[in-house]
C-alpha cells in the first residue's frame, strides 16, 4: 500500500510539474500579452491541481486522516484566477497592446 | 431567522471554510459559527442577489463536465504552446449572451476563463455580448456554437434565468 500511495503521489507531482513548466514556456514563447495570458491559465488548473491531489493523498497517508486544507487552495485560485485573468485582458485592450499577426477579430474599445 | 441569516448557504460555506483552515474542535466550531453568522450580516449590502440554484444534479453534471474538458482542453493547449508558435491562429470571438443574471453571466465566464485556451476578455455593457480571446481558433461560429451550448444552456438550466 505504501509503494502505491507513493507511486501515486509521484505521478501526480510530476505531471502538476509538465504542466506548470508548459504554462511559464507558454510565457516565454508565444508572441503576444493577449496569447500569453493563456499560460497562466493552464498552470493553475492542471498544474496546481496536480500538486494539489499528491499533496492531499501524501498528507492524508501519513497523518493518517483526511486532510483538506488542499481543497480550499483549489477552491480559492479557482475562484481568483479568471478574475485577475478578465482584469488583465481588460487592461490589455485598454492600453491597446498589439496583437500577433494573423489574429481574428477585434478587441473592444475601453 | 431570515434576519439572523440572510444568506444560510454562505454561512455553511464559512463555518466549514474556519474549520478546515484551523481543524475541528468545539473552541474552533463556536468561533467559526459566530464569524460565520457576523460576516454575511456585514457584508450584506455587497452582495448581488444571487440566484436560486434549481437543479442540484444538473449543477453536479456541469462541474464534472468542466472538469474534463479543463483535462482535455489542458493537453491540446500544451500541444499548441510546445509546437510553432506560427501556426496559432489567434482571434477576438464575440459570444451573444442568453444570460441575463449578473452572477450566471459572472459563472459563465469564469468557466470560459478556467478551461484552457479561452479567456473572457470583456462583457458588454449592457450584458449582451462576452468577448472572448482564444488561443487558437479555426472556426469562430463553431467556438461561439460550442460555449453556448457546453456552458450557457447547463447554466442557464441550473439557475432560475
Amino acid at each position: 500500500m505504501d509503494v502505491l500511495i507513493e507511486w501515486l503521489v509521484a505521478i501526480f507531482v510530476v505531471v502538476g510539474g509538465i504542466f506548470a513548466l508548459i504554462g511559464s514556456i507558454g510565457l516565454a514563447r508565444l508572441p503576444d500579452f493577449y496569447t500569453r495570458l493563456h499560460g497562466p491559465t493552464k498552470a493553475t488548473t492542471l498544474g496546481v491541481g496536480g500538486t494539489i491531489i499528491a499533496s492531499l493523498l501524501f498528507f492524508s497517508w501519513q497523518e493518517r486522516g483526511l486532510q483538506l486544507h488542499e481543497v480550499l487552495i483549489t477552491l480559492f485560485l479557482f475562484i481568483t484566477a479568471p478574475v485577475s485573468a478578465h482584469m488583465l485582458a481588460k487592461a490589455a485592450m485598454h492600453r491597446d497592446l498589439k496583437r500577433m499577426k494573423g489574429t481574428q477579430g477585434e478587441p473592444w474599445k475601453q | 431567522m431570515k434576519r439572523l441569516l440572510p444568506y444560510p448557504s454562505l454561512t455553511l460555506v464559512l463555518w466549514l471554510t474556519w474549520l478546515l483552515l484551523n481543524g475541528f474542535s468545539v473552541g474552533h466550531a463556536l468561533l467559526g459559527l459566530i464569524l460565520a453568522v457576523v460576516l454575511p450580516l456585514g457584508t450584506r449590502p455587497f452582495w448581488p442577489q444571487v440566484p436560486l440554484v434549481r437543479d442540484r444534479m444538473g449543477l453536479l453534471r456541469f462541474v464534472l463536465r468542466v472538469a474534463k474538458d479543463i483535462l482535455i482542453a489542458n493537453m491540446a493547449v500544451a500541444v499548441k504552446v510546445l509546437g510553432p508558435v506560427k501556426d496559432l491562429q489567434p482571434g477576438f470571438v464575440e459570444v451573444p449572451l442568453d444570460l441575463r443574471d449578473r452572477f450566471a453571466i459572472t459563472v459563465l465566464t469564469s468557466t470560459v476563463s478556467l478551461t484552457p485556451g479561452t479567456v473572457s476578455a470583456d462583457v458588454s455593457e449592457d450584458r449582451t455580448r462576452l468577448l472572448v480571446h482564444a488561443l487558437h481558433v479555426e472556426d469562430p461560429a463553431a467556438l461561439v456554437a460550442e460555449i453556448k451550448q457546453r456552458y450557457e444552456g447547463p447554466i442557464k438550466e441550473i439557475f432560475e434565468c
